[in-house]
């Protein structure tokens, strides 16, 4: 709140002000200068004030700079890459073995398992998590809403490794005992997981895009005959669309990058494939196996990592510029 | 005819008793106005009428409000049929982010009108009532939120049409309004009473003198006088209500 003081005093407003004596008058003007003093001059706040404003500019540059250097590395590192592989190998060929003779660099094993693995994900989390969201939105009683909106947050604060043993022992052996014929390292049961990991955040911040949708608009729709179901699907999930697509968006760029899940649940190993029962490797872990080994600085498996790299972050950049373009389209504003 | 009929209703907020024992009832073709100082129950009164206050948790309700005879507040009512036979419009023009078309489709969609030419004809006969149709029929794909807000009442007001209400129930429509707008609401409001029954809340009491046929006087959540808009304006019998429009309080 801006709190604005009239310049002149209130005993001089209205009826009065055409009645006042001189001496009124000299105490008036003096009040009038003395504030103008306070308008012109500059003090000690506006210096502060700079200070400050300078600071976080820098601030804001160290994040910038980061990013930069971050890319160039990548950058750089993949184009010493693409010296000795084509691109068109890389693009086509259906065998990744880089750590053992015959070398193979074909991207699409490792994409496709991060792509199973992001899809299993998406599966679960963006369901139920938005089912979870318009529940806490719509349905819940304050009370149970302000209980497990915290439980969300803390459950979406879970070191991944814990989900990952949590995969291995516990949603692994329930798949087998289903499908005996599952492997110890599979898709599956590292995708559930990182479903289950990402939906806390799909839940609490759907829910946030929803809550700040006007009541007004729900008031609308009820005095039109909606029921509540039809109050959350047709007028609170459409408005709140925007905030809800960019919980999914990052939802899905967290399972893409998801690391930890899926080198303890999934296994090691590059396969061209789409059932989720076997083992893969994806993106992530792949670079994890690379980085944790004797791997020759500067050597071709050496950049693999970063070509790998390249690939997660054009990957994740094109969802997020889908992901605005789709925002933008269907974006309701109120 | 009286076509809404409440007797000895008491409403709670909690332990807050917000209407107090109020009898009332309410002829059909006919503008009621509620008037009455802010925080009086004005509001809350209206939203028994179409038990909008079920939304709003701790409200406890006794007596009964009779809509064309049936109690609506009896177990095997279904307030979503009970809602879009008594339309509503509110102190801020809440149209949905939504193109006009939509807005105005959206209940005849609620209750399952799918055929496009009938939904067309929908919306234009309900632009038409609400002295909408002229100004934008030619953007009706486009957002209603672009319109200016007397519009945007107007198109609130048709979008409660197009269900095809009985009732209309208006809590402080033009409040928010210029004074241009609020002319053309009020001038609408007396052609729409020829098919409607409206009842409307306002705390311009000039503008319930000149539009209805019967005026509330509301305070503390006591109906203190409900009598034909002249008699209350010229001649009333209680003390408070001639204090009140008499400007002494309130
Ligand atoms: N949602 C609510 N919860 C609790 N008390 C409320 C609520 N809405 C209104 N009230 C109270 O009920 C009384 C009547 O309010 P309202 O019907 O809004 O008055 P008016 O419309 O005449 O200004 C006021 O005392 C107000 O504080
Ligand atoms: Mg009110």
């Amino acid at each position: 709140m801006i709190e604005i003081t009239p310049l002149f005093p209130l005993s001089a407003r209205g009826k009065g002000m055409f009645t006042l004596g001189r001496q009124e008058i000299l105490t008036l003007n003096q009040e009038v200068r003395s504030k103008k003093s306070q308008i012109v001059v500059k003090n000690e706040k506006k210096n502060r004030e700079f200070g400050i404003r300078t600071f976080l500019i820098a601030c804001a540059f160290v994040s910038v700079l980061t990013t930069v250097g971050i890319v160039m590395v990548l950058l750089f590192e993949t184009i010493s890459f693409f010296k000795e592989v084509s691109l068109f190998s890389f693009l086509t060929d259906t065998k990744w073995t880089p750590l053992f003779i015959p070398q193979h660099f074909g991207i699409l094993p490792l994409l496709s398992g991060s792509l199973l693995i992001t899809l299993g994900a998406c599966l679960v989390a963006l369901p139920f998590g938005l089912m979870t969201a318009i529940y806490l939105s719509e349905y819940a009683h304050e009370k149970v809403r302000r209980t497990i909106k915290p439980i969300l947050e803390v459950l979406a604060g879970v070191p991944t490794i814990v989900y990952g043993y949590f995969a291995l022992t516990f949603v692994t052996p329930l798949i087998r005992s289903i499908f005996p014929d599952t492997g110890v390292f599979n898709a599956l049961s590292a995708s559930i997981v990182v479903g289950i990991m990402i939906l806390p955040m799909v839940a609490s911040l759907s829910e946030d895009a929803m809550v700040a949708v006007p009541r007004s608009l729900r008031d609308a729709a009820y005095a039109l005959g909606a029921t509540k179901l039809e109050v959350a699907t047709k007028v609170v999930v459409p408005a709140g669309l925007s905030g809800i697509i960019s919980s999914f968006v990052l939802a899905c760029s967290r399972a893409i990058g998801e690391t930890m899940i899926v080198t303890i649940a999934a296994g090691a190993t590059p396969k061209l494939t789409l059932n989720p029962l076997e083992s893969i490797q994806t993106m992530t872990s792949f670079i994890v196996q690379v980085s944790g080994g004797d791997i020759e600085h500067g050597s071709i498996e050496y950049s693999t990592i970063f070509a790998v790299g390249m690939t997660l972050f054009l990957l994740t950049l094109g969802i997020n510029i889908i992901a605005q373009w789709i925002t933008r389209r269907y974006k309701e504003e109120y | 005819m009286s076509i809404i009929e409440v007797r000895d209703l008491n409403l709670y907020y909690g332990q807050h008793q917000a209407l107090h024992n109020i009898n009332m009832e309410i002829e059909a073709n006919s503008i009621t106005a509620f008037i009455g100082p802010s925080g009086c129950g004005k509001s809350t009164f209206l939203r028994t009428l179409n038990r909008m206050n079920d939304m709003i948790q701790g409200v406890r309700i006794d007596g009964s409000v009779k809509v064309v005879g049936e109690d609506i507040y009896e177990s095997r009512v279904d307030v979503e049929i009970l809602r879009k036979n008594i339309g509503m419009v509110f102190q801020q023009p809440n149209p949905f982010p939504k193109s006009i078309y939509e807005n105005i489709t959206f209940g005849p969609r609620l209750h399952g009108i799918t055929d496009r030419n009938k939904l067309d004809e929908i919306v234009e006969s309900s632009l038409k009532a609400a002295a909408l149709w002229g100004e934008v029929k030619d953007v009706l794909k486009k957002p209603a939120y672009g319109l200016s807000g007397g519009q945007q009442q107007r198109l609130c007001i048709a979008r409660a049409l197009a269900v095809n209400p009985q009732i209309l129930l208006m809590d402080e429509p033009t409040s928010a309004l210029d004074p241009i707008s609020t002319a053309k609401i009020e001038e609408l409001l007396d052609e729409l009473k020829t098919t409607y029954t409206i009842v409307i809340v306002t705390h311009n009491m000039q503008q319930a003198a000149r539009i209805s046929d019967k005026t509330a006087f509301f305070l503390n959540g006591e109906l203190v006088e409900f009598d034909s808009t002249p008699v209350i304006f010229q001649n009333p019998c209680d003390k408070r209500t001639e204090d009140y429009i008499t400007g002494r309080f309130g």
